[in-house]
């Protein structure tokens, strides 16, 4: 496998917009007559990434990896059970309510549902200039142009402003979540599966107005998605979680071309491709059984139970997150594609 | 599961704790609030052609004076091991478990609603078992001919009956059934034992079938919207597409899935029903807890007003005590969780 | 009506092949409502044998999953006006009593559904649903069934099958729920499966296994699969013929090499374009198309296509006036689309190839 394309610019400007560490969240389960504290859903389970200014983190894993849960935790509308996350140089990992209300002007969040986000009785120009109402803010002709400014920028019809969700298409009702979204000219934006529940033609309309918005406005993106397809063509870095931890942190080209971690070789292997050519060959990885409980993750490296490369101390050791190439961070004992020297630092770090 | 039942039951004791406390709080408190001293409330248990000194005297004896939450941890005792109430004359003993006594009829009150309760628990039972079977027939048959002829004529059926007050339906009943035909007895009951449960069953059939055609009127609106709810849900396409007959479908698949909430509302509904049904009992001179009340109420004889509201309570509690054990039962998504 | 002349004169080459184990003639599906009546599926011709993979692709609306409920005969009486033949082994479903179907479904016909969880019932035992699947059709007792039903937990990997047999669905993961749907829908061995986005609600990897099951047992079943999906992935790794279809009609039919090969239909193309490929190099920009799908009330005259079409211009006209309808343009790729064969050749060359 070699590069053909040139490595993505993440460091248009290294400016750190976000920056997590040690993010935890788990989910206390309760039983029995007290209600005592039995156990916990450990959604999230330590993550530690930066975001730079300009750029876009995409966080891919199958279902129970804790990505929904990360874009949550990030934009606050949870609270982290351990871990900080700094946001332009801010703790904003225990913000009350009232604290955080700035800054939800520059931390937005687009959600996968366009039914279920829009409040079905309240009308276009209502739903997009919420935003306005909400935080006090002035616009210079008015909210309703301000709302009609936004509708265009997203391709919809400025006419569109009277009208209610219910009129609208599915692609188009995404459009209208992201209007709002950009209302107050958010630095950030949370998209969690932004494309998912569209049809593909529509799909690739949103993702590139999702790029074409990047570039307008600077915008940094943490999208959260499972498609690896839409993520590979969307993102500058991706993350591959897996029962709440990253397992593998790199450029998107590093990534999907040199892959380490064997669930994202895996991942990678499975996903079903456009091409008569491919069908049925056998040279794929076939991951046996589920993702495990979160409830009950296997101990030290979560993927073992799952794992074909495994050994023993997969089984008692947790592998570190660590960088093996520049700007390739990896958990594994016995990354893929890795050189001798990398398999040693790897080795390396389990013992430290 | 074990550990849901004791919550649950340690739940409703608690709950019924509570009731009792705020019941007799109203109870006892209305009266003062409305100007009423302890010995207005002692000079109606001995009558007003005494001295004012010897009301006074009962008032203290039977605790009237002292504070309200004396009052109320002498009524919990006598609930629990009975208690004496000595008010002038003679001392009454009333047995545990005691729900206060009545001065004006010179009554415990727990006797009377013991032979109360099986007038009631008759009446209510026959009419649930008429009204669950009709009323969820009803909305089945309405559901799956939704929109026709038939569907509309049985829900405007359905509409007067949940619009038409017990006492309109009663009476008309009555006057038709009982004054005009002469079939049925004009009110009143026999007590149901092995010699006559034909006699017991025929003259509460009046009774039955028009509380029941209110209740009928609402199971069969909420079993319609219930089944055309389950009715387009997934797994009962599932059950057409393995080629089920259409009866095992609606009836295994369907109504399986949409009875669950209806099952909910019966068991609250029986509950309330079994602490007195007392439209039904004043219209038609049945002898049971909500003519009781009624009567009580209209003595304003409060120990028995108390002790009517405390065993419909515990009713309901106990209803709905049921309702979520049954729940348990019935969906198996909640006994596992 | 001049369209209900030309979709009345059956395709030749179509009674040339004979009837198939599968063959459906000239579908159409509507639905009256209040706001007009919806022609979810308008005339649609499809054979399928036994042993073979067709592939149904569209997106929502497209009438996909309309024309598999209408094979099944699972559109509520009274609800859906179905005209048109459907052949299983012979015999014309549509028209069919209700009864006579009820008896094939299940039994010679099955489906599997897009969210196992919703698809079995809450309230029963996954080995119950198919203990009642098996004995429908089968004259046999409980605990045969239930031995049947063990083994066809195992037949899809289901481990430990004879403990499995009594959970209830919420307590199985998602993919296994999507593995006893299949030994639910199997277990009658039908002769023709209906899988209607099988693996949609899956995790990529667990979708690789589900269809790796549906391939293996389709070996060993010998019946005939028809799946339908958004994703082209997906056919990709199923499907033997693929049918693409447009605001319910069939806008391209043919081998799946030569669909993902060799499109000739403006909207494949489009489908092509607008998803991004991993297997590819990375492309700047994806190419979408403009537009939204037409509302099937009001499809737009001529070719349904057109309002989003590239190409539309260069047919003189006849995109906005005449429907085109499913020619074969040579080995039976067949396709329907006013261009001329010079300028479908150019454009894919020209303009879609390299893109991909």
């Amino acid at each position: 496998m070699t590069t053909t394309e040139p490595t993505p610019a993440v460091q248009k400007s290294s400016e750190v917009l976000l920056s997590v560490d040690g993010l935890v969240k788990h989910f206390p389960i309760r039983k029995g007559v007290l209600q005592r504290q039995v156990g916990a859903v450990q959604a999230v389970d330590g993550l530690t990434f930066d975001v730079t200014q300009g750029e876009t983190l995409s966080l891919v894993g199958e279902s129970g990896c804790g990505k929904t849960t990360t874009g949550r935790l990030l934009t606050r509308l949870l609270e982290p059970t351990a871990g900080t996350i700094v946001f332009e140089g801010r703790d904003i990992s225990h913000l009350r309510e009232g604290q955080m209300r700035p800054l939800r002007r520059d931390v937005q969040m687009i959600f996968q549902d366009p039914y279920g986000s829009l409040n079905p009785r309240h009308t276009v120009g209502k739903i997009v200039g919420a935003p306005f109402r909400l935080q006090n803010v002035k616009t210079e002709h008015g909210v309703k142009r301000a709302v009609q400014e936004l509708l265009e920028l997203v391709g919809l019809s400025p006419e569109h402003y009277n009208r209610y969700p219910h009129e609208f298409s599915g692609g188009q009702r995404q459009r209208i979540g992201i209007a709002r979204t950009l209302a107050l000219r958010p630095k950030l934006i949370v998209a969690d599966e932004p494309v998912s529940a569209l049809d593909v033609s529509i799909q690739a309309q949103v993702v590139n107005l999702l790029e074409d918005l990047q570039e307008e406005f600077d915008l940094t993106y943490v999208m959260i998605a499972h498609d690896l397809s839409v993520v590979r063509h969307v993102s500058d870095r991706v993350a591959v979680m897996y029962l709440g931890k990253i397992v593998e942190l790199a450029d998107r080209v590093d990534l999907y071309e040199n892959p380490m971690h064997p669930y994202t070789t895996a991942l990678l292997s499975a996903v079903p491709v456009p091409d008569t050519k491919r069908k049925g060959k056998q040279e794929r990885i076939r991951l046996q059984g589920d993702v495990p409980s979160p409830i009950n993750p296997p101990p030290a490296c979560r993927f073992h139970t799952r794992c074909w490369k495994a050994q023993d101390i997969c089984k008692t050791v947790e592998p570190p997150l660590i960088q093996l190439a520049p700007g390739h961070q990896t958990a594994c004992h016995f990354p893929e594609n890795a050189t001798p020297e990398q398999e040693a630092t790897a080795t390396a770090a389990a013992k430290a | 599961m074990l550990a849901y039942l004791v919550r649950r039951v340690i739940g409703a004791v608690i709950l019924l704790f509570i009731v009792t406390a705020v019941t007799f709080s109203i109870f006892f408190l209305v009266p003062k609030l409305g100007g009423a001293t302890a010995d207005d409330l002692a000079s109606r248990y001995v009558g007003k052609s005494v001295g004012k000194e010897q009301i006074h005297q009962t008032a203290e004896r039977l605790g009237f004076t002292d504070p309200l939450y004396v009052q109320y941890g002498r009524f919990v005792k006598g609930l629990v091991v009975g208690s004496d109430y000595n008010y002038g004359p003679t001392t009454e003993h009333c047995p545990a478990p005691c729900f206060g006594y009545s001065f004006l009829t010179q009554t415990p009150v727990w006797p009377d609603l013991v032979a109360r309760i099986p007038v009631t628990a008759s009446l209510a039972g026959g009419a649930a078992f008429i009204w669950l079977i009709t009323g969820v027939g009803t909305g089945i048959v309405s559901a799956l001919k939704r929109g026709s002829v038939l569907d509309r004529s049985l829900m405007s059926v359905a509409l007067a009956g949940v619009s038409l007050p017990i006492f309109f339906t009663g009476l008309l009943s009555l006057s038709i059934f009982s004054y005009g035909l002469g079939w049925t007895q004009q009110g009143g009951t026999n007590p149901l034992d092995e010699t006559n449960p034909i006699w017991w069953a025929y003259d509460l059939i009046l009774p039955w079938v028009t509380l029941a055609f209110l209740y009928a009127a609402a199971y069969a609106r909420l079993t319609r919207a219930g089944m055309l709810e389950t009715m387009n849900e997934d797994f009962v396409r599932t059950a057409r597409a393995k080629g089920l007959t259409e009866r095992d479908v609606v009836l295994r698949h369907g109504l399986r899935a949409a009875l669950t909430p209806i099952l909910t509302i019966f068991g609250l509904d029986l509950g309330l029903l079994l602490g007195g049904a007392i439209l039904t009992e004043t219209t038609f001179s049945l002898p049971g807890l909500g003519q009781y009340a009624v009567i009580a109420l209209q003595a304003n004889d409060l120990p028995k007003v108390l002790g009517v509201t405390l065993i419909a309570a515990f009713f309901i509690v106990v209803a709905n005590l049921v309702v979520d054990l049954l729940y348990a039962v019935v969906d198996p998504r909640v006994r596992i969780s | 009506m001049t369209e209900e002349t030309q979709d009345s004169v059956p395709e030749p080459q179509r009674i040339e092949r004979g009837e198939a184990f599968l063959d459906v003639r000239d579908l159409k599906v509507a639905f009256p409502t209040d706001d007009g009546v919806v022609k979810s599926v308008d005339g649609i011709s499809f054979q399928l044998e036994r042993g073979k993979t067709l592939g149904i692709v569209g997106e929502s609306g497209s009438g996909k999953s309309v024309t598999s409920l209408s094979i099944m005969g699972l559109h509520p009486p009274g609800v859906a006006q179905i005209s048109g033949q459907i052949f299983l082994d012979g015999q014309d479903l549509v028209a069919s009593t209700r009864e006579e179907v009820r008896l094939l479904r299940g039994k010679r016909m099955a489906m599997i559904f897009q969210d196992p969880l919703s698809a079995m019932h809450p309230y029963y035992t996954v080995g119950a649903q198919i203990i009642e699947a098996y004995r429908v059709h089968n004259q046999v007792s409980k605990q045969v069934a239930r031995k049947h039903a063990i083994e066809m937990l195992d037949r899809v990997g289901i481990p430990q099958p004879d403990r499995r047999v009594d959970a209830y669905p919420h307590q199985f993961s998602g993919g296994m729920r999507q593995r006893a749907m299949i030994a639910m829908a199997l277990s009658c061995d039908p002769d023709l499966l209906i899988a209607d986005e099988p693996t949609t609600a899956l995790d990529v990897t667990v979708q690789a296994q589900i269809l790796d099951l549906i391939r293996d047992l389709q070996r060993e079943f010998n019946s005939a699969v028809i799946i339908i999906t958004h994703d082209l992935g997906v056919v990709a790794e199923l499907a033997d013929d693929i049918q693409v279809m447009y605001a319910g009609r069939a806008v391209e039919y043919s081998t799946a090499e030569d669909i993902f090969d060799r499109p000739q239909h403006p909207y494949t193309w489009g489908l092509l374009g607008s998803m991004p490929r991993i297997d590819r190099e990375r492309t700047e920009r994806l190419i979408p198309i403009k537009g939204t799908p037409p509302s099937l009330i009001n499809v737009p005259k001529g070719c349904a296509f057109n309002p989003r079409c590239n190409y539309a211009h260069l047919n003189g006209g006849a995109s906005e006036t005449d429907r085109p309808e499913l020619l074969d343009t040579g080995n039976g790729h067949m396709v329907a689309c006013h261009l001329s064969p010079q300028n479908r050749r150019q454009a894919w060359e020209n303009d879609i190839k390299p893109k991909l």
